[in-house]
């Protein structure tokens, strides 16, 4: 065991599957030479040398064009675009090339790559550099889509995520880069499609993902110390989503609460409310509630960042509102 | 047909004033008066003053980021300069030298980067649109705008800033081609300063030089020492003419380099070595042009100093003003995302702002 920050979680899992597997290599902005932006990729330059760590021009689209190109071949690349928000330029490979060479081609053309990408808010970087993007992902049949909360893991995913047939959408939390926690030593590999209860109880279900995952175990914490005992998920992965576990715990607690930090109109939450209300409505004892951030750009001003995003004292109001 | 020779960039960057200070021709060939060169080295002064300041407040925790433009400021403030009143500039995020001599209060500039809701400037004040912090997608926004007022009968030009590595995205690409097939006056402005965050320019692009990318599109390639403040005026000043006067698209490469990181979020000791950074320093475009107005006779020491301390008390006026700034009310957030919200956002902006008026 040793204790890892998010952000070498994500150059250990790369270094894992890099020596793991031939194949894998690396591409990206300034993820060679700089270490990438974000401090991600340090040390895997050195490692593995040019050939498989390879920085690129600022062109998103040939990056994931030129990755899904080098798939196509048998390689496994893990591609990198430096902001989720810049999905927006490259979206026509992801959407029309990516999700649906398989489908296409009778499942004679295999696209199996992984797309890095820094996601997500509290980290000051304005309207165009803090979206929450995973549902957009969510929405495109073809693509699988993953959101870790802790170190460990980031490694066990991406690793999942590499050795995945299919292509898969990896997003990681700037805002929890520098969070840290213990990680096995030795290789660790995941699994795509399972949820996990990080905090059992009995009371209520609180589903949360990536950054909102720690805000809800927090306050769960907080909850506990007035007598209400929470349950958290972590949903890790929303494209395969677990909702054995997510049912499973609605059946026991008959009250679900969403954590969400995309926007709150077709937010992925509202496909798990969709979810429990068919399969699980006669279990429910109280209207399901979201807590997401509302419908607007994220602004860039700290405080108000704050109070937009959900925050621990608002999943704490909005649990005690909602239990009334 | 044009004559695509017509349309190549020279083989050199044109230099008017070298690194010692000393000028090819006399400063009567200029087509500039002494009070227009001391205008230009106020500007550049201010802009270096007023950048170093922000670079000051994003340390001590007042602004979320910072993009410094040292290095730049002969490129930007000389072409800026070659600009007419009414013609606009689509500038990206190190653009300061620009917004300077367009008069846009720096003070606006740090607000939005302080997260101050209604720090933006009122782009058709000062005709300098939204600085783009997205790569290049502003290039397609001064085709479109260039056009419309071409089509109106309006004679302005606009200028679209960008560096090196924007030339890489697909929108510049686009652009230029959308340019040149309207005939649209707009003149594209690279900033070659070496670097695209950590990627230099060799690792950017293999091109012969930016400039020369533009013939593949129709569009004039110019190339200047972007480090020379009355070079980069003369090239801008016949590029936006040529556009003015119907003849198309240019496409200006201004070599020069960036002296301070991406932005302060960047570190690059890890990429490139002290010793370049100190080669260019000894080609600073301020020291040049400061020397000139010494060696004409043009300034004299205390004027150095009166234009320094002048840039110094501006800098601190406005330090001053963005430092008192205070926190917005929550209900903006909701402002602004449309003229007429839905029903559902209000109710959302009224379950967020019950009793937050702060």
């Amino acid at each position: 065991m040793a204790e890892l920050s998010y952000r070498e979680a994500v150059a250990r899992g790369i270094a894992q599957e890099m020596d793991r597997d031939e194949r894998v290599f690396l591409i990206g902005e300034d993820v060679a030479g700089a270490g990438g932006v974000f401090k991600t990729t340090v040390g895997l330059l050195d490692r593995f040398g040019p050939r498989r760590v390879v920085d690129t021009p600022i062109s998103e689209q040939a990056i994931l064009g030129a990755a899904m190109g080098a798939a196509m071949t048998g390689l496994r690349p893990i591609a990198e675009i430096m902001f989720s928000d810049f999905f927006a330029v490259a979206w026509d490979i992801v959407v029309n090339e990516i999700a649906k060479a398989r489908y296409m081609t009778n499942g004679q053309v295999e696209v199996p790559l992984v797309i890095r990408s820094a996601n997500g808010g509290g980290a000051r970087f304005g309207a165009q550099h803090s979206q929450s993007v995973e549902n957009w992902a969510m929405a495109v049949p073809g693509l699988k889509v993953v959101a870790p909360s802790t170190p460990a893991d980031v490694v066990g995913l991406l690793a999942a995520s590499v050795r995945d047939p299919d292509p898969v959408l990896f997003f990681e939390h700037k805002s929890l880069y520098a969070s840290k926690a213990e990680v096995p030593d030795g290789e660790i590999l995941d699994e795509l499609g399972t949820a996990k209860i990080v905090r059992p109880g009995a009371d209520l279900t609180i589903v949360a993902l990536a950054l909102m995952v720690p805000r809800a175990l927090e306050a769960a914490e907080i909850l506990a110390g007035e007598g209400i005992d929470a349950e958290v998920i972590d949903v890790r992965s929303l494209i395969p989503l677990d909702t054995a576990t997510i049912l499973g715990s609605v059946e026991k607690t008959s009250r679900l609460f969403t954590v969400e930090e995309n926007p709150r109109v077709l937010g992925w939450g509202a496909e798990i409310v969709s979810i429990a209300v068919d399969e699980a409505f006669w279990h429910l004892d109280a209207p399901i509630v979201r807590i997401t951030t509302p419908h607007v750009p994220l602004p860039s001003s700290g405080g108000l960042e704050d109070e937009t995003i959900p925050s621990v004292e608002r999943i704490v109001a909005e649990v005690k509102k909602g239990l009334v | 047909m044009t004559d695509p020779t017509s349309l190549l960039p020279p083989p050199e960057p044109v230099q008017l004033l070298d690194a010692d200070g000393s000028l090819s021709g006399s400063v009567g060939d200029l087509g500039l008066t002494p009070g227009d060169l001391v205008g230009m080295y106020r500007d550049m002064v201010r802009t270096r003053t007023l950048d170093t300041m922000a670079m000051a407040l994003q340390r001590q925790g007042q602004l979320g980021v910072w993009a410094s433009c040292r290095g730049q400021e002969a490129a930007q403030v000389g072409i800026a300069w070659a600009m007419g009143l009414r013609d606009w500039a689509f500038p990206s995020y190190r653009e300061h030298g620009i917004t300077t001599v367009r008069g846009v209060p720096f003070g606006d500039l740090l607000l939005q980067y302080k997260g101050v809701w209604m720090g933006h400037y009122d782009p058709s004040e000062y005709q300098v649109a939204p600085h783009s912090i997205p790569i290049a997608t502003h290039l397609l926004h001064a085709v479109g705008y260039a056009h419309a007022a071409r089509l109106s009968g309006d004679d302005l030009v606009t200028l679209a800033f960008i560096g090196d590595g924007g030339t890489s995205e697909g929108d510049f690409h686009e652009a230029l081609n959308f340019a040149a097939v309207w005939n649209a006056p707009v003149v594209f402005v690279v900033q070659n300063n070496q670097f695209a965050i950590s990627v230099p320019t060799e690792h950017q692009l293999a091109a012969p030089s930016i400039a020369h990318k533009g013939i593949g599109y129709g569009v004039k390639g110019y190339r200047v020492d972007g480090n020379d403040v009355l070079a980069s005026f003369r090239v801008g000043a016949d590029a936006i003419e040529r556009a003015r006067s119907g003849g198309g698209p240019a496409l200006i490469e201004a070599h020069t380099y960036r002296m301070k990181p991406h932005t302060t979020a960047d570190d690059d000791t890890r990429y490139r070595p002290p010793e370049e950074v100190a080669e260019w320093e000894a080609k600073d475009p301020i020291a040049r042009l400061e020397q000139l107005l010494l060696d004409e006779g043009i300034l004299f020491e205390p004027d150095l100093e009166r234009i320094a301390r002048d840039a110094d008390d501006e800098s601190k006026a406005i330090r001053t003003e963005v430092v008192a700034e205070g926190p917005v009310p929550m209900s903006q957030v909701f402002e602004h995302v449309y003229v007429d919200p839905p029903v559902d956002l209000l109710r959302q902006a009224a379950a967020f702002t019950a009793g937050d008026e702060r």
